[in-house]
């Protein structure tokens, strides 16, 4: 935003940005060859629903569009503690280019709709031999990924998130900011 | 194919930039005035007067984090201290796409809320416990994304702007009474005192006026971000309902020792009768709700 936008006023809701989705196929091919870690099959596009019949109406288009598409994965929608709803779909874990295309189908939708500047994030979670789990994020407005590893309530595995940013720096554009690395502790699927 | 359901308001912009305008040209009228007189008469350390007006001005908003929060003995939050605080501004800035600012609690049982710093790098947004225990938390978080609206309007960098006129007026008002009570012996120069007091006088009646509508004008910008921001307009409006409820509830008494601090609050502290409409630095509440009123029916509109 620049500066004479912002000091008379006229600051605009952050626009999403999108196809960099696609990047995750790819690199999930690397982070299973370097960490061990596999795409657990699942993965969820969280945004923040507005008030009113339109939002709730496109919604609705939202999950009508995932059960008539190909793959017809099953869809769940659910609401955490700060008011976000995540919409996650669970696929075939062999084929994370087909989930891909059906997290971008609600994004293209709720951004057709006009609710873009409401999308958050989308997570798709990982899991290793171990029984660890990592959920890979991709950040809407920053247009950027960062890993976010729960151990317990409350806890992270910070070590092997700051391994997973270096794995993936060359594949996707990783956060670099570490505040932004919000932890999305009741994320589902994690 | 909308992209977006944001609707710039396009009165509101041109409203406040007129009136950052007048203040821009009071103040060039007002060095130009000085000058002039100055240039008649031998006083020259006149313009010093001014020069430290503008460098209070500078200091107040360059230490304003600091000074704020010492007025409001708020202390900063750390995420381990304030989690769920934290976790709220983490997701609306992640969703703005801007820098986190630091958090404080103030222990007041008032309920409000105030965002100071002098850039959106060095903000600090703050909230009184006051206002957590009556906002339920998705009225909270409105009011967290209207504060976090006015660090990105550069709110605090923008009313100091705008209050230098008034402020080296007041100070050259004050110089000039002092001068012409104890430097009267020559007339040419006693003149010259009355003109610069006179000028300043009205330079100071215009700009307080003026900066008051702006204050008002970026309380319901700093409104429709937020709401746009959260796609909830009627949580900001209740919790706006909540806040002014309170606050009017009240003593009158027990709330001025945080008068000062009024033009930074979420909503005043101080309820006045006379000339409040001209005066106050917040909009009404009617105005407010009647704005977010709007931006809910845009927000529900059906796709046509």
């Amino acid at each position: 935003m620049g500066f004479w936008k912002s000091v008379s006023g006229r600051s605009e809701p952050a626009p999403a940005r999108l196809d960099s989705l696609f990047e995750v196929p790819s690199a999930a091919v690397i982070l299973q060859t370097e960490t061990g870690f596999v795409p657990a099959g699942t993965g969820s596009v969280c945004y923040r629903g507005a008030a009113g019949a339109a939002f709730a109406q496109t919604q609705q288009d939202v999950l009508d569009l995932l059960e008539a598409s190909s793959s017809a994965p099953e869809v769940a929608v659910s609401r955490d503690s700060f008011g976000f709803t995540w919409v996650s779909v669970s696929g075939d874990p062999a084929d994370p280019s087909g989930l891909c295309t059906d997290l971008h189908a609600v994004n293209t939708t709720l951004e057709a709709a006009g609710f873009g500047p409401g999308l958050l994030c989308t997570l798709v979670p990982f899991q290793d031999q171990a029984g660890r789990r990592l959920g890979l994020v991709y950040l809407y407005k920053q247009g950027t990924y960062y890993a976010f590893a729960p151990t317990g309530p409350q806890q992270r595995d910070n070590l092997l998130e700051l391994q997973v940013r270096d794995v993936l720096a060359q594949e996707l554009p990783m956060e670099q900011d570490l505040q932004r690395w919000l932890a999305v502790w009741d994320a589902p699927g994690l | 194919m909308a992209s977006t359901r944001f609707i710039p308001d396009t009165g509101l912009t041109v409203r406040m930039t007129t009136v950052m305008f007048l203040l821009g040209a009071l103040f060039v009228g007002l060095v130009v005035a000085v000058m002039f007189v100055v240039s008649g008469s031998g006083a020259t350390w006149w313009p010093l007067i001014g020069v430290a007006g503008i460098g209070v001005a500078v200091y107040q908003w360059w230490n304003s984090d600091k000074v704020a929060m010492r007025a409001m003995r708020a202390r900063e939050v750390t995420p381990e201290e304030a989690p769920e605080l934290h976790g709220m501004i983490d997701r609306l800035c992640a969703l703005a796409d801007m820098p986190k600012p630091r958090v404080g609690i103030a222990d007041l049982d008032l309920p409000n809320a105030f965002a100071t710093g002098r850039s959106p790098e060095r903000a600090v947004v703050c909230v009184t416990t006051g206002i957590m225990g009556k906002l339920t938390p998705e009225e909270l978080e409105a009011v967290l994304a209207h504060e976090l609206s006015h660090v990105a309007h550069r709110d605090v960098l923008v009313m100091t702007v705008a209050s230098s006129a008034g402020i080296v007026a007041g100070m050259l008002t004050r110089g000039a009474q002092f001068g012409a009570l104890t430097r009267d012996r020559n007339s040419n120069n006693g003149i010259a005192f009355l003109v610069v007091l006179a000028v300043s006088l009205v330079v100071y009646a215009v700009s307080f006026f003026l900066t008051r509508l702006l204050s008002r004008y970026r309380e319901l910008s700093a409104d429709r971000a937020g709401a746009y921001l959260t796609m909830k307009p009627a949580a900001l409006a209740s919790a706006l309902q909540k806040i002014t409820g309170e606050i009017a509830a009240i003593p009158q008494g027990d709330l001025r020792a945080s008068k000062a601090m009024n033009a930074f609050f979420i909503a005043p502290a101080i309820s006045g009768a006379t000339l409040k409409t001209l005066t106050s630095t917040h909009p009404s509440l009617e105005q407010r709700l009647e704005q977010l009123a709007r931006i809910q029916a845009e927000l529900g509109r059906p796709e046509s």
